[in-house]
C-alpha cells in the first residue's frame, strides 16, 4: 500500500490511506487525547475529545477522520482546548465523579484528562440523573454508572473481542444507560465473567469484585506470567499489593491471547494464597500423615526408592510428571527417572 | 498445532470437531466466534453435544459419541467423488491416496448418517462442498477426537481430510489440536513420556541411548519403553510397580475407573506425592512434599501452538513450600546423581543442548520475541507454520481408516451412553478452581445433563438427585434436564470429587497411544427413593 505524507503540528509524518488521523499520530508518537477510541475496537466517534483542527479550519474527530495526503493537522490550540474542556465539563456534570470512592483512581483516563486540562468541579447547571449502581448482582463484576461516560468501549469489547454481546445501550439522550442482555442486571445475564469490559473501561464504571487483597493502584506491583489453565498459554499481568497479596489480573497484549482472558485466567488464581496450601512435608507414621522436616522427608524418599530399586529393579518404580509444571521441572523429572532410577516409566496427564 | 493462534483471522472457515472451544479454550473460542459472527467466516461443527459454536454453525452434526471417523470419512467420500479435492497438493505432497480412496468408497452419506445418527445425509454433502470451497479452512479438535479407543485413528483422519483439501503448510489452515493444560505441550517436548527422550527421540533407539548417556554422564539407560499413566496403575494393582513418585497430578480424580486406581495406590510400597494441596490422591500417599504454585515459579511453559514462554516469580514461595526442580534434585543427589543446578536457567541451558527443536531458544530471546519451536539456532526466528515445504517424513501419508465402534456398547442393563468433559468455570480435577472463590461460587457442584425425553422416561425432575452407575461404580448427582445431547446420551463434568465422573469411566485404551476412552461408556440412571 502506498504511503501518504501529512503534517501534524508542523511535523511531516507518514501513514497509510486507511488510517485515521489519530492512528497516524499515535504511530508517530503524537498523543491525541481520546476516551471512546481504543485501538482494539471499532471506531464510534462518540466522545469528541479527540478533536483536531484540519486545514486550519474545521474541528474533526481524529479517531474517525481518515488521514489524507497533504493534510495539515493541528492537535492542540486554544479553540481545541476549549472544545475539549467543554466535552470534559459535560461529562463531569452528567455523572457523579468522586475519585475517593473509585476503583480506577490513579489509572482513570477521564481523571488524567481532567488534570491535563485543569478542570474544576462542575457547576451542576444540568439536572443530575442518578443512574444505577450494582455492586451485588455479580460475584465478579461491579458497575457504577454514575461514573460511566457512555463511551461504549464495554459494549464493543463484549461484542467484538469476547463476542458475547452482553452489554448494550438502552434509551436515548440523557436517559441512555448500559444494560446487560435484555435489560437485566449483569449478575442475572449470560455474562461469562471474562472481564474484558473492565479491562477496557476508561473510568471506574466497571470494576472487579475483590478477589484477595486491595491496594491503591499506584502502589501495586506488576509481573507477567503464563496462565496455569488450558493450553492457549495466555500471558497475564498479575498485580500484587505491598503486603504481597494478589489483587487483580489483566490480560497482556503481547501474549497469544492479545490481552484477552477467560473467567479462569481472570479470577482463578486465589488458590495460590489459600490457607489450605501445604506448608510442611508429611510422612505416614503409624498410618497417619505426620509433619516432618524437609531433611527427614527427602531422606525417607531417597532411601525408599533406593531400596525398591535394589530389591525389585528400576522398572518397579514409576514417575508421574506434570503438565502443570515448567519445562525445566518436566525435563528434570524424566532425567531423574531415566538416569537416576534407570527406567522409562515416566508419563504425565497428556492423555487425560 | 501445525499452525498458530494468530492465524485465526486468516482462515476462510473452520471445522471444529470434538472441541467445546468457547468453554475449554475460551480465548481461541472467542477469536473463532468473532470471525464467524462479525466477519462472516464459515463454520462447521461436529459434536455429540450442542455447544456455543454449534449455534453459530453453517452446518452442525450432532453425531453419536465415538463416530468421528465415520463422519470424517463421509466428508472425504463426497470430496473425492465430486472431485473437489486439491489434486495438485495430493499428487505433489502426499502418498497413499489410492488405498485411502478405495476404503472411503463405502462411506456414502447414507451409510455415514446411519452410523452417526444424522437425520439428513444431504447435509454431509453440503458441508463437504463448503469445506472444499474454503481456502484455507482450519481444523480444530480437542479431546473429543482423541479420548476413544480409536483416538489415534481419529487424529489420522483429521490429517487425511486436511491433506486432501490441501490445507496443510499454509497460513490459516492446518490440523490444530487444542491442548488442555498450560504445559502439556512442553511436558511432552521434554520427554515426560514413556517412549521418548526430549524432542520425541525414541528411547528404544541404541543411538539415542548413547547420545543421552554421553550428555547426562549416565550408564545403562534403558531402551525398553516404559508404562503410560493407566498402565502404571494396572502394574501397581498387579504388584509389578512398587513405588510411584507423583508430581503435581491427581490420578484419583483424573484417571479412569477410580476404584481400581485407589486399589492400585493402596497396593504400593512407597507412594510419594508432591503437590500444593492435600489432594484426593495425596491422602493415599506415604510421603507428601509441599511444592510451589505456578506464581511462585520461574521457568518456561510451551503452549498449544508450540510457543515457549517465560514464567516469572509473581509471589514469594508459600512458607515451607519448595520448587519442584529443587525437590527432584535433592532426591536425585541423595541417590548419588551429583547434580548442580542452582536455578531454572541452568536446567534450560541443558535442555537446549539435548533438545534440537529448542536449541535456538534462550531466556533472553523469549522475553522479547514470540518463538515457536522448531527453533534450531539462535538466529532462527522459530516456526509459525509446520510442514510448509514437506512433511516430517517427506510425503504426507494418507491412512486408510475404517470406522470402529467404541469399546462398551449399550445393553438392556446399561442402556444410556455416558460422555464426560470440562466446563468453563472449572479445570480438570478442580484442585485449583475449586479453591478459587469466584469460580467455586459460580459453579459449586457437579450435575448430570440429561435430555428431557430420558428424564421423562425415567420420571426425573430438573434438579433432582439421581444415581448414575456403570459396571465400575456409582455416583449420586443432581440432574440438569436440557436439550443438548441427543436422547440416550448423558454428559457429566469431571471436576467434582463429590460426584466423580471417573468413578464411572472405563479404563480401556487405544492400542497405540494408550489413551483411555473417557468419552463413551454405557451407564444406567436410577431414581433414588426417599
Amino acid at each position: 500500500m502506498n504511503k501518504i505524507k501529512l503534517t501534524i503540528d508542523g511535523k511531516v509524518v507518514s501513514g497509510y490511506p486507511n488510517q485515521t488521523i489519530l492512528e497516524v499520530a499515535s504511530d508517530n508518537g503524537i498523543d491525541i487525547p481520546h476516551l471512546c477510541y481504543h485501538p482494539k475496537l471499532s471506531k464510534s466517534g462518540q466522545c469528541r475529545l479527540c478533536v483536531v483542527r484540519v486545514g486550519g479550519k474545521m474541528l474533526k474527530a481524529s479517531c474517525t477522520e481518515f488521514a489524507m495526503d497533504g493534510m495539515d493537522v493541528v492537535t492542540e490550540d486554544e479553540g481545541i482546548i476549549a472544545a475539549r474542556k467543554l466535552v470534559l465539563g459535560l461529562l463531569l456534570q452528567e455523572g457523579n465523579h468522586n475519585c475517593l470512592y473509585c476503583e480506577a483512581n490513579g489509572e482513570c483516563e477521564l481523571q488524567r484528562y481532567c488534570r491535563m486540562y485543569q478542570m474544576e468541579e462542575p457547576s451542576r447547571q444540568i439536572p443530575f440523573h442518578e443512574r444505577e449502581v450494582d455492586y451485588a448482582s455479580s460475584n465478579a463484576l461491579r458497575r457504577n454508572e454514575n461514573v460511566c461516560i457512555l463511551c461504549g468501549r464495554c459494549v464493543r469489547a463484549c461484542g467484538e473481542l469476547q463476542v458475547s454481546n452482553i452489554w448494550g445501550f438502552a434509551e436515548r439522550g440523557h436517559r441512555t444507560h448500559l444494560i446487560a442482555d435484555d435489560d437485566r442486571r449483569i449478575g442475572e445475564s449470560n455474562c461469562v465473567k471474562c472481564g474484558t469490559c473492565v479491562q477496557l473501561c476508561p473510568t471506574g464504571a466497571l470494576s472487579f469484585q475483590q478477589v484477595l487483597g486491595r491496594g491503591l493502584n499506584w502502589e501495586l506491583s506488576k509481573e507477567s506470567s503464563i496462565c496455569i489453565y488450558c493450553g492457549v498459554g495466555c500471558k497475564i499481568d498479575f498485580y500484587t499489593n505491598p503486603q504481597g497479596q494478589l489483587v487483580k489480573t489483566m490480560g497482556n497484549d503481547e501474549g497469544p491471547n492479545k490481552g484477552q482472558l477467560c473467567v479462569k485466567g481472570r479470577f482463578g488464581f486465589d488458590f495460590t494464597q489459600s490457607p489450605k496450601r501445604l506448608s510442611k512435608p508429611l510422612v505416614r507414621k503409624d498410618g497417619v500423615l505426620s509433619e516432618v522436616s524437609w531433611k527427614e522427608a527427602l531422606d525417607f524418599v531417597a532411601a525408599g526408592l533406593t531400596k525398591i530399586k535394589e530389591e525389585h529393579g528400576p522398572d518397579a518404580i514409576a514417575g508421574l510428571s506434570s503438565a502443570k509444571c515448567t519445562n525445566e521441572e518436566n525435563y528434570l523429572m524424566q532425567k531423574f527417572m531415566r538416569a537416576v532410577i534407570g527406567t522409562n516409566n515416566v508419563d504425565h496427564c497428556a492423555r487425560l | 498445532m501445525t499452525n498458530s493462534i494468530g492465524e485465526v483471522p486468516l482462515s476462510e472457515g473452520y471445522l471444529v470437531i470434538g472441541s467445546n472451544t468457547t468453554e475449554n479454550h475460551p480465548v481461541i473460542g472467542s477469536m473463532i466466534k468473532g470471525q464467524v459472527q462479525n466477519r462472516g467466516k464459515k463454520l462447521i461443527v461436529v459434536d455429540p453435544r450442542q455447544i456455543e459454536l454449534s449455534q453459530l454453525a453453517d452446518y452442525y452434526f450432532p453425531i453419536n459419541p465415538g463416530t468421528n471417523i465415520a463422519i470424517l470419512n463421509g466428508f472425504m467420500h463426497v470430496i473425492i467423488k465430486e472431485n473437489l479435492y486439491n489434486r495438485q497438493f495430493v499428487e505433489a505432497r502426499c502418498e497413499g491416496f489410492e488405498e485411502m480412496a478405495k476404503t472411503l468408497e463405502k462411506y456414502t452419506p447414507e451409510y455415514v448418517a446411519n452410523i452417526c445418527g444424522i437425520d439428513k445425509p444431504d447435509d454431509i454433502v453440503g458441508a463437504a462442498r463448503l469445506m472444499a470451497s474454503l481456502k484455507p479452512m482450519a481444523l480444530y479438535y480437542s479431546m473429543g477426537i482423541t479420548q476413544f479407543v480409536s483416538g489415534v485413528n481419529g487424529v489420522k483422519s483429521t490429517a487425511n481430510l486436511q491433506m486432501l483439501l490441501g490445507n496443510m503448510g499454509v497460513e490459516g489452515g492446518g490440523v490444530n489440536p487444542l491442548r488442555g493444560q498450560n504445559n502439556v505441550q512442553g511436558a511432552c517436548d521434554m520427554g515426560a513420556l514413556p517412549a521418548t527422550y526430549p524432542a520425541y527421540q525414541p528411547v528404544a533407539s541404541e543411538e539415542n541411548r548413547e547420545k543421552y548417556e554421553k550428555a547426562w554422564g549416565a550408564k545403562g539407560l534403558s531402551t525398553k519403553p516404559g508404562l503410560t499413566v493407566v498402565e502404571m496403575m494396572n502394574a501397581a494393582h498387579a504388584g509389578d510397580v512398587k513405588a510411584l513418585y507423583c508430581m503435581g497430578e491427581n490420578p484419583v480424580m483424573s484417571d479412569p475407573n477410580q476404584e481400581h486406581v485407589i486399589e492400585a495406590l493402596k497396593n504400593l510400597d512407597l507412594f510419594v506425592v508432591q503437590d500444593i494441596f492435600l489432594t484426593e490422591t495425596a491422602q493415599y500417599a506415604d510421603v507428601v512434599l509441599p511444592s510451589c504454585s505456578f506464581l511462585e515459579k520461574a521457568g518456561t511453559a510451551t503452549n498449544t501452538e508450540r510457543r515457549v514462554q517465560p514464567m516469572h516469580h509473581v509471589l514469594k514461595p508459600w512458607p515451607g513450600a519448595k520448587d519442584d526442580w529443587w525437590i527432584i534434585e535433592e532426591i536425585a543427589n541423595r541417590m548419588g546423581a551429583g547434580w548442580t543446578y542452582k536455578k531454572p536457567a541452568d536446567i534450560f541451558e541443558e535442555i537446549r543442548k539435548v533438545t534440537p527443536s529448542y536449541a535456538g531458544i534462550t531466556y533472553g530471546r523469549i522475553e522479547k520475541e514470540a518463538i515457536q519451536w522448531p527453533c534450531p539456532t539462535e538466529s532462527h526466528p522459530g516456526t509459525q507454520v509446520l510442514h510448509r515445504e514437506s512433511f516430517g517424513r517427506g510425503k504426507g501419508l494418507f491412512t486408510a481408516i475404517e470406522y470402529t465402534p467404541p469399546y462398551e456398547e449399550t445393553d438392556s442393563e446399561y442402556p444410556l451412553v455416558l460422555t464426560t468433559g470440562r466446563i468453563l468455570q472449572h479445570f480438570h480435577t478442580g484442585t485449583m478452581t475449586r479453591n478459587s472463590r469466584i469460580l467455586d461460587e459460580t459453579v459449586p457442584e457437579g450435575w448430570v445433563e440429561i435430555h428431557p425425553n430420558d428424564a421423562s422416561n425415567f420420571n426425573f425432575g430438573d434438579g433432582e438427585v439421581i444415581s448414575v452407575s456403570t459396571r465400575r461404580g456409582s455416583i449420586r448427582i443432581r440432574t440438569r434436564v436440557v436439550e443438548r445431547s441427543k436422547p440416550g446420551v448423558i454428559f457429566l463434568p469431571f471436576h467434582f470429587y463429590e460426584s466423580c465422573a471417573n468413578r464411572l469411566t472405563v479404563d480401556c485404551l487405544d492400542p497405540v497411544c494408550k489413551i483411555p476412552e473417557y468419552k463413551v461408556c454405557s451407564c444406567k440412571v436410577e431414581k433414588i427413593s426417599a
